[in-house]
């Protein structure tokens, strides 16, 4: 069943990417890509509210620097043709993010309720779960 | 001919066959089609590319012509069915009929926004919630949390008597009668509803509550309203606009339906009363 192997790889891949720490996941390349583009497009990578919240640039042909991550996103078979340009993960599992035309961000788990970074729309998906995991999309 | 009502004035036997022509659906799995189609949209209509279901002009037939999808789908069922809406500039508190144990049930308990009475809860057995973004399988509101308010009359008013039905650049930004409805830009209707009611009403899978239909009722009604106030202004853009659906383009996913098919409401279903 592909969902299951899919589900056992971005395990792996998570294990990988916290193995590997922030000190790689925020490599130099990363960073420069972050710093291409306007305003809130840096990487960032915290526990909040004991999760491991995680987002980077995604479709910038920086990919290498971040195998572990890249290994998730491109696993799902999503890509990010709709220009958002940034990947956000909840321990692991990528969430559906959004730019707005003036900047602001939006989530699947909170879609009308526009924050001003990634990072803070992250945060508000992890208050919205409540501790529950997130489904790796698309929904089914 | 299908009449509209408030769900104010709905009698118990109404609100009896509403809920059970719902619950039907769900049983059957036609329900979760419509919130599998919803999310899909939520996911690709985008500011900078294509966009049909939301944030563009086609945001009000869109959502015309995908209620009258579940209306059909409801009457399928029961063919004294029709769609309530939902006046929330009136029926503003967490004490309104609409959330009595005999229609919606209430607002989730506090530790995990489970609702717990009326003929949704969890522990009814009649509504699982199987498409969506997280584990939870049961539905969740959380009523008057993330937003205290929920828009007034003044506020409806307001955006009525904006002239305008949309504006370039078409989404998420634009000035008009469109994006101040949906709630991207000003005072926020549609948008604040969704998160007034929080659960799975915040989310891109917010057709898994059945008030999504009573609210889209309304917000659709306000759209008729419109037109009887500014009965010179028209559906724009009008042709040749790269990623929003013009007048005479058809929409996804029907593919054979255009906003100019459905700018008249009365060839579907009328309302109980329609005010300028």
């Amino acid at each position: 069943m592909p969902e299951l192997t899919r589900r056992r790889a971005l395990t792996a891949a998570a294990a990988l990417a916290a193995a590997a720490g922030v000190q790689t996941l925020v490599a130099p390349g990363a960073s420069a890509a972050g710093h291409s583009h306007e305003g809130s497009l840096e990487p960032f990578d915290e526990v909040y509210k004991g999760r491991r919240i995680q987002g980077r640039p995604a479709g910038t042909g920086d990919m290498d620097a971040m195998a572990g991550m890249d290994g998730m996103a491109g696993m799902g078979g999503h890509h990010h043709g709709h220009g958002t340009g940034y990947a956000v993960f909840v321990d692991g599992v990528e969430l559906h993010v959004m730019r707005n035309a003036d900047g602001s961000w939006i989530s699947v788990v909170s879609h009308y309720d526009p924050v001003a970074t990634p990072r803070a729309a992250a945060r508000a998906a992890v208050d919205e779960l409540q501790g529950a995991a997130l489904l790796p999309f698309p929904a089914n | 001919m299908t009449v509209r009502k408030n769900q104010a004035s709905l009698t118990a036997d109404e609100k009896r066959r509403f809920v059970a022509a719902v619950i039907e659906l769900k049983r059957s799995g036609r329900y979760d089609d419509f919130v599998r189609t919803h999310n899909a949209f939520i996911m690709s209509d985008t500011d900078d590319s294509e966009r049909t279901g939301h944030r563009s002009p086609s945001f009000l037939p869109w959502h015309r012509r995908f209620l009258l999808d579940f209306e059909q789908a409801l009457q399928s069922v029961d063919s004294s069915v029709a769609l309530p809406y939902w006046d929330w500039s009136a029926d503003r508190t967490v004490r309104a009929a609409l959330w009595a144990p005999d229609f919606l049930g209430g607002t989730g308990r506090s530790s995990d926004g489970r609702v717990t009475d009326g003929p949704f809860a969890a522990a009814g057995g009649n509504w699982p919630v199987n498409v969506r973004v997280d584990g939870r399988t049961y539905l969740r509101r959380s009523l008057g949390t993330s937003v205290r308010e929920l828009p007034s009359r003044a506020e409806v008013d307001s955006v009525l008597s904006m002239a305008t039905y949309d504006m370039a650049p078409w989404n998420s930004a634009s000035d008009g009668f469109r994006n101040h409805l949906e709630g991207w830009r000003g005072v926020n209707l549609h948008n604040r509803v969704h998160v007034w009611v929080g659960g799975q009403m915040a989310t891109g899978v917010s057709p898994n509550d059945p008030v999504f239909w009573l609210h889209h009722a309304f917000i659709d009604k306000l759209w008729a309203r419109w037109q009887r106030r500014h009965p010179e202004a028209a559906y724009v853009p009008g042709g040749g606009t790269p990623d929003v659906v013009d007048l005479d383009e058809t929409m996804k996913p029907w593919n054979d339906v255009r906003p100019a098919d459905l700018l008249d409401h009365t060839r579907f279903y009328t309302f109980d009363t329609l005010e300028a």
